[in-house]
């Protein structure tokens, strides 16, 4: 009597179930045993969900390489560790932590060496914050190129990571006058390095050795890395071995043929660390098909390298009007946010597209705006323009960039 | 128990003072009165510490090498991935080429049109290459190599030599071809109706 009551006061029709429901076989066994020990893994039924290389720009080698985030799976803020984008330059370094040791010197009153038992041994910090590759969205600004939101912004995620403010190690170590510059040297292949300046590293920088609850994953570092929290995932070095302090930046190649932004003039614009404020929708995204009209949530993430997200807004036709949507809490420093928008689709092709603000008042631009002071040519980097995905009739979601 | 208050009002005070300047370490609990890092020497060091300023040079090691002896190695070590005479190969693609590209719309981005410095070839071959055994080859094979790939380029002469006092000398095209990071460069507006 319920549900009939139920369902007679509901505002549509409902299709009555024209069998007795059986009883599931969950119910008549019993289900698997626990195990004596081990490592919980996903259900069998998301072994679609996964982390994915690209096959948009696909490199004829897999050790410099990126694999992306399913973002359009992602529920909640945080990326499981197994989702976490990767980007390496020279694989997945395997470091037993018995023998690794991080190094600080350069610019310093007294160089010193640490253990992972010494680093851990610190109190410890543990802050969200986001990830995102400076070429997230690379492929798609001028053409189509991309289908799902994983392959046009899976260069991206989020985690609680945990560890010790970096400013601790480089005060322990103490500054020699006239210190400006901070070198962070990882223990792969390619010995990755990058120029971070002194202001930051003292300022919110961390050395981290756990993310989300466990001791970081080997493609996210294992043991130690350097989180620099809002920038360019790369400066963010993995393996970390070495800290070495300087009055000038190196300008290695990994500061100056690559992560740098083509201008007009044919200049080029170099250390741009900050991602800026960026947004977009996952939920209906490219290669999704809508049952038909009728209220759906539009879903999506928006975050920023400066700062809080403070106002998402979205537009259901196409940029021309929009309306806020609601931003979850907690929206924090420098992390990734949901919003969320009840939409009643009314059956007609449009355009959806989502615009995020921070708490320093910068709005997201248009990819117009950004053609009008950038040169947008070859490996375009820190693109952060709005991205609208198409909604046909027959409810076909589709990268509606260009 | 006089003395104990004094010690904390400065504490407040030193606190106060530090967040009241930066405000946003205000999250940041202090750090430890004593750490835990053991004294080393820059000489037990020195084997991970690779890296060099690019812009003057500073820590090239000693050695020397050749376009010649460069040519030789790359042939060898080389070639297989990144084609005859850097031209492209089957993994990597062309480190020939691009000066001039970049008031094009098809930017080419080479050592020789795109570092701004020499060195900066003899810091990347070190730390990576070759890609499946890194930090193996010599100072004065990397010396090599980096004259062989700057003589491709057109930045050395097919005599010339490479080392510590040569090569920071080398003058390449995309010196002065890099600006400061100057955004937010979009003044995007929060419009709400009517917008296009």
């Amino acid at each position: 009597m319920i549900g009939a009551t139920l369902v007679a006061s509901a505002a549509a029709p409902r299709i009555v179930e024209a069998a007795p429901l059986p009883i599931p076989e969950s119910e008549q066994k019993p289900g698997r045993p626990i195990p004596p020990s081990e490592y919980g893994m996903p259900s069998k039924f998301e072994a679609s969900v996964l982390r994915r290389r690209t096959d948009v720009f696909v490199n004829r080698q897999n050790l410099s390489d990126w694999s992306m985030t399913p973002l359009q799976s992602q529920l909640g803020i945080v990326t499981p560790n197994g989702l976490f984008f990767e980007r390496h330059h020279a694989g997945v370094a395997d470091i037993d932590p018995k023998t690794h040791r991080l190094v600080i010197h350069g610019m310093v009153k007294q160089p010193l060496v640490y253990t992972m038992d010494d680093l851990m041994r610190y109190p410890s910090v543990s802050r969200f914050h986001f990830l995102e590759c400076s070429g997230n969205t690379l492929a798609d600004w001028l053409k189509v190129a991309s289908t799902t939101v994983q392959q046009t912004h899976g260069l991206l995620s989020g985690a609680q990571w945990t560890g010790i403010p970096a400013s601790w190690l480089v005060n322990e170590a103490g500054l020699q006058p006239g210190a400006k510059w901070v070198l962070f040297e990882g223990a792969d292949g390619a010995t990755h390095t990058r120029s971070i300046p002194l202001e930051k590293v003292l300022d919110d920088v961390m050395i981290v050795y756990g993310q989300n609850g466990e001791m970081l994953r080997p493609e996210q570092g294992y043991p130690l890395r350097v989180l620099i929290p809002g920038w360019e995932g790369n400066v963010s070095v993995k393996w970390l071995r070495r800290i070495k302090v300087s009055d000038q930046p190196w300008y290695f190649r990994s500061e100056t043929a690559r992560y740098t932004d083509p201008m007009p003039g044919g200049k080029w614009r170099i250390f741009s660390f900050e991602m800026e404020c960026k947004s977009v929708i996952t939920q209906p995204s490219g290669g999704m098909k809508l049952p038909g009209a009728g209220m759906y949530e539009i879903q999506g993430f928006a975050w920023s390298g400066r700062g809080r997200i403070t106002v998402v807004d979205v537009s259901v036709d196409g940029g021309k009007n929009w309306q806020e949507a609601t931003v979850e809490q907690p929206a924090m420093d420098k992390m990734l946010t949901r919003f969320r928008y009840r939409w009643n689709w009314n059956g007609n092709p449009t355009m959806i597209a989502s615009r995020a603000m921070d708490s320093t008042g910068y709005v997201q631009p248009t990819v117009d705006d950004i053609t009008k002071v950038r040169a947008i040519t070859g490996f375009v980097q820190h693109h952060n323009g709005i991205f609208p995905w198409s909604v046909a009739a027959n409810g076909e979601v589709k990268n509606a960039i260009a | 128990m006089r003395s104990r208050s004094i010690v904390a009002a400065v504490v407040i005070a030193v606190v106060a003072a530090a967040c009241a300047s930066a405000p946003r370490m205000s999250e940041k609990p202090p750090g430890p009165a004593a750490g835990f890092g053991k004294p080393i020497s820059e000489a037990d060091i020195a084997t991970w510490n690779i890296d060099i300023r690019t812009s003057d040079g500073r820590g090239l090691p000693p050695g020397r090498g050749t376009v010649a002896q460069g040519k030789a190695l790359y042939e060898v070590q080389c070639l297989t991935c990144h084609g005859v005479d850097a031209k492209g190969g089957s993994v990597y693609g062309p480190m020939v080429g691009g000066i001039g590209s970049f008031t094009t719309d098809r930017r080419v981005v080479t050592p020789g049109s795109m570092y701004p410095y020499a060195p900066i070839l003899f810091d990347y071959i070190r730390r990576t290459m070759p890609m499946d055994k890194p930090q193996t080859m010599t100072n004065d094979e990397i010396y090599a190599v980096s004259a062989y790939l700057l003589h491709l380029n057109g930045l050395a002469p097919a005599d010339a030599a490479m080392d510590a006092v040569t090569m920071p000398k080398v003058q390449m095209p995309n010196r002065d071809g890099f600006i400061a990071d100057d955004r937010p460069d979009t003044r995007a507006v929060r419009c709400m109706q009517n917008c296009r």
